[in-house]
C-alpha cells in the first residue's frame, strides 16, 4: 500500500497516508518477527547441539571405525564404537514397519477416496486418526505385553524383546500417516480423469489402480517417505519392545538396539558431561538427524519430479 | 439390456466373471486394509482396560510412587503432566500464533528470509522427537545449567509442538476472507487493528482446536522428557524449577520393571493418560463444531 508513488498520480483530495509514523505498529511487527525467529533458533540450536560434541567425539574415535565397525560397546572396556549394529537395528525395524504401513495405508487411502460413500468416509477418516493420537509409549506397552506373547502363541519363536513385534506394531501405528497423505493426493485427482476412464468402460478396480494411483503417485511416495522417516525416528516402541542390546543381526525374532533406543537408554543414565559416553549420544543423534534429513530432502525431490499439474 | 447385445460385444453394466471376481477381491483387500487399524486399536484398548482397570483407584491417583505395587501411585506424574500442560499453553500459543500472524499477515513472500522461515518450519516438523531431547540435554539441562527441571521439559515440548501450532494457526488465519480485512482497512483501521480486532477473533476457533490437538500430542510424548531427566524417583509434588516426572514417563518406568504387578499398574496409568487425551480431543472437536464458521 505504501509503495504507490504519489508523485506519479494526481494528489487525492483526502490524504490517505497517516500524518505520523505509527511506532506501535512497527514494534508489533518486530515482536511477531521475533516469535518467528524462535523456530529458526531451534534449527540452529539443534545443529549446534549435535555438531559440537560430535566433532569432539570424532577426534577421539575415527569416523571410519564409527561407520564400519561392527561392534557397538561404548560402555565396555575395551570400548568399541562401530555404529553399524545400531543402523542395521534401525533399518530392520523400519523395514518391518513399512511392510505393514505401506500396503495397508495405501489400501485404506484407496478405499476412503474411491470406494467409501461420503458419509462413511466422514466417519472412517477421523476414526483412523485416533490411531495416530495414541501415545507411542502405549504402543510400546502393547507390543511388549500383548503382541510378543501373541506371536509366540502362533508359533513364532521370538525373544522377550524382538524387532518383529516392535516393527509390526509401529507399522499399524503409521497406517494413518500413509493413508491420510495418500488420500489427500487421490482426492485432488480431477474427477474428469475418472469419468473419462469410466466412459471407456473401465471398472472401479481399473480406475483406482491405473488412473488414480498413478496420478497421485507424488503424494503417495511422499507419504511413504514420511512414514519411513517417522519409523527411523520413533523411540518409545523400540526402546520398550525391541530392547537395548546392540546386535548386528537381521533376524527379526532377536532383540536389537536402534539409534533412538540407544540415545534414550544412555540419556536416562547419569553419564558425566564431557565423557566419551556422553558424546556418543550426540554422534548417534547426528547420524539419526542426517538420516531423517536425507529422507526429507528425498521426499521433496520426488514430489517435484513426479508432480503432475492439474487445472 | 439384451436388446443391445446384438449391437456390439460390450454390454453396459455387464462384466466378465473374472473381472467381477477381481473387483470383489480388490474391494475385500481394501476393506481389510482399513479394518486392520481398527482391529489393533480395539484390541489395544481392550487389553489395556482388562489389565489396568482394577488398578485405577484412589491410590493410583493420589499416592506417590512406591517400591511396592499395591501402594504405588502416580500423583507426582499426573501433577507433572498438568503443570507441563499449563506451561506449554503459556508458551506455545503466543509463540505459535505470533509466528502464524507474521507469516500470513506481515511477511513478504518475495523475501528470501521469509521463504527460509517457511521451509525451516516444514523441516522442523520432520525432526524426530528424541533429537529435541538432545537439544534440551545440551542447552537447557547442561549448557544453561537449568538442571533436570520441569521448566526444561516444558520448553523442549514447546519447541517440539510449535510447528504444529504454527501450521494450525496459519490455516485458521488464511480461512478468514479478505473482504473482512478490506472492510476494516476502508474504515481506517491500521494493520494491527485489523489483525487484532477482525482477523484473530474470527480465527480463534481454528487456532484453539489446533493448539489443543498439539497440546494433546505433547502430553503423550515420552522420549524427549527422558533426556531432560524426567525419569527420576519423585515422591513430592512437582514445582517449576524442581525435578519432575510426567505420566508417560511414569508409565515407561513401570513397564521397565520386571515385576508383572508394575506392568499392570502401567496399564492403569495408561488408562488415566488416555482419558486425559480423550477429554482434550473431544473438547477440540466440540470447539470445532460449535464455532465453525462458513464464510
Amino acid at each position: 500500500m505504501a509503495t504507490h508513488d504519489s508523485a506519479v498520480r494526481p494528489q487525492p483530495l483526502i490524504r490517505l497516508r497517516a500524518d505520523r509514523r505509527r511506532w506501535g505498529e512497527d514494534v508489533i511487527k518486530v515482536v511477531l518477527g521475533l516469535c518467528a525467529l524462535v523456530s529458526v533458533a531451534t534449527t540452529v540450536g539443534i545443529v549446534v547441539a549435535l555438531l559440537q560434541p560430535s566433532i569432539e567425539f570424532f577426534r577421539a574415535v575415527s569416523i571410519v571405525d564409527f561407520f564400519s565397525g561392527t561392534t557397538w560397546a561404548p560402555l565396555f572396556t575395551p570400548s568399541s564404537f562401530g555404529v553399524l549394529p545400531l543402523i542395521v537395528g534401525t533399518l530392520s525395524v523400519t523395514a518391518w514397519a513399512c511392510l505393514v504401513c505401506m500396503p495397508f495405508g495405501l489400501g485404506a487411502a484407496i478405499y476412503l477416496s474411491e470406494y467409501a460413500r461420503p458419509r462413511v468416509r466422514a466417519i472412517l477418516k477421523p476414526a483412523l486418526e485416533l490411531l495416530a493420537g495414541i501415545p507411542t509409549v502405549v504402543f510400546g506397552f502393547f507390543a511388549l505385553t500383548f503382541f510378543t506373547p501373541l506371536l509366540r502363541d502362533i508359533g513364532i519363536e521370538v525373544g522377550t524383546f524382538n524387532v518383529l513385534s516392535a516393527g509390526l506394531v509401529m507399522g499399524v501405528m503409521l497406517i494413518p500417516t500413509v493413508a491420510s497423505i495418500s488420500e489427500d493426493a487421490m482426492v485432488a485427482v480431477p474427477q474428469d480423469l475418472r469419468d473419462g476412464a469410466y466412459g471407456l468402460g473401465a471398472s472401479r478396480l481399473q480406475v483406482s489402480t491405473r488412473i488414480v494411483v498413478p496420478a497421485a503417485v507424488s503424494g503417495i511416495v511422499a507419504s511413504f517417505v514420511l512414514a519411513i522417516s517417522r519409523a527411523i525416528g520413533e523411540t518409545m516402541i523400540v526402546l520398550i519392545a525391541a530392547g537395548t542390546l546392540p546386535q548386528l543381526t537381521l533376524d527379526p525374532r532377536e532383540t536389537s538396539e536402534t539409534m533412538t533406543a540407544f540415545i534414550a537408554a544412555t540419556g536416562i543414565g547419569d553419564v558425566a558431561t564431557g565423557s566419551i559416553e556422553y558424546k556418543t549420544i550426540f554422534a548417534v543423534g547426528l547420524t539419526l538427524f542426517c538420516f531423517t534429513l536425507v529422507m526429507n530432502v528425498f521426499a521433496i525431490r520426488l514430489v517435484r519430479k513426479y508432480r503432475e499439474i492439474y487445472e | 439390456m439384451s436388446a443391445n447385445a446384438g449391437l456390439g460385444g460390450a454390454v453396459l453394466g455387464s462384466r466378465s466373471r473374472g473381472e467381477r471376481v477381481r473387483g470383489g477381491a480388490f474391494r475385500a483387500l481394501l476393506l481389510f486394509s482399513i479394518t486392520i487399524g481398527f482391529v489393533l486399536l480395539g484390541t489395544l484398548l481392550f487389553d489395556v482396560l482388562r489389565k489396568g482397570l482394577p488398578y485405577v483407584d484412589g491410590i493410583l491417583l493420589t499416592e506417590p510412587p512406591s517400591a511396592s505395587p499395591d501402594r504405588a501411585g502416580a500423583r507426582p506424574a499426573i501433577l507433572g503432566t498438568i503443570y507441563l500442560m499449563g506451561l506449554l499453553l503459556l508458551m506455545t500459543v503466543p509463540l505459535g500464533v505470533g509466528t502464524a500472524i507474521y507469516l500470513e499477515e506481515y511477511a513478504n513472500r518475495e523475501r528470501w528470509y521469509n521463504r527460509v522461515l517457511e521451509v525451516n518450519i516444514q523441516n522442523l516438523s520432520a525432526v524426530p522427537s528424541i533429537v529435541y531431547g538432545i537439544l534440551g540435554l545440551a542447552f537447557l539441562v547442561r549448557g544453561l545449567g537449568l538442571g533436570r527441571v520441569l521448566l526444561a521439559g516444558a520448553m523442549i515440548l514447546t519447541l517440539l509442538v510449535l510447528p504444529t501450532v504454527i501450521v494450525a494457526g496459519r490455516e485458521a488465519i488464511r480461512a478468514v476472507p479478505d473482504s473482512i480485512r478490506q472492510g476494516a482497512y476502508a474504515l481506517g483501521a491500521t494493520k494491527w487493528q485489523v489483525v487484532w480486532r477482525q482477523v484473530l477473533p474470527a480465527a480463534i476457533p481454528g487456532i484453539a482446536t489446533g493448539s489443543i490437538l498439539a497440546l494433546a500430542r505433547a502430553v503423550g510424548e515420552t522420549a524427549p522428557l527422558l533426556l531432560v531427566g524426567a525419569l527420576t524417583y519423585v515422591a513430592t509434588d512437582p514445582s517449576i524449577l524442581g525435578s519432575f516426572t510426567a505420566l508417560p514417563v511414569q508409565i515407561f518406568q513401570w513397564i521397565a520393571r520386571p515385576q508383572d504387578e508394575f506392568r499392570l499398574l502401567a496399564a492403569g496409568a495408561i488408562i488415566v493418560l488416555l482419558a486425559i487425551l480423550l477429554v482434550m480431543n473431544s473438547f477440540a472437536i466440540w470447539l470445532r463444531y460449535r464455532y465453525q464458521k462458513r464464510w
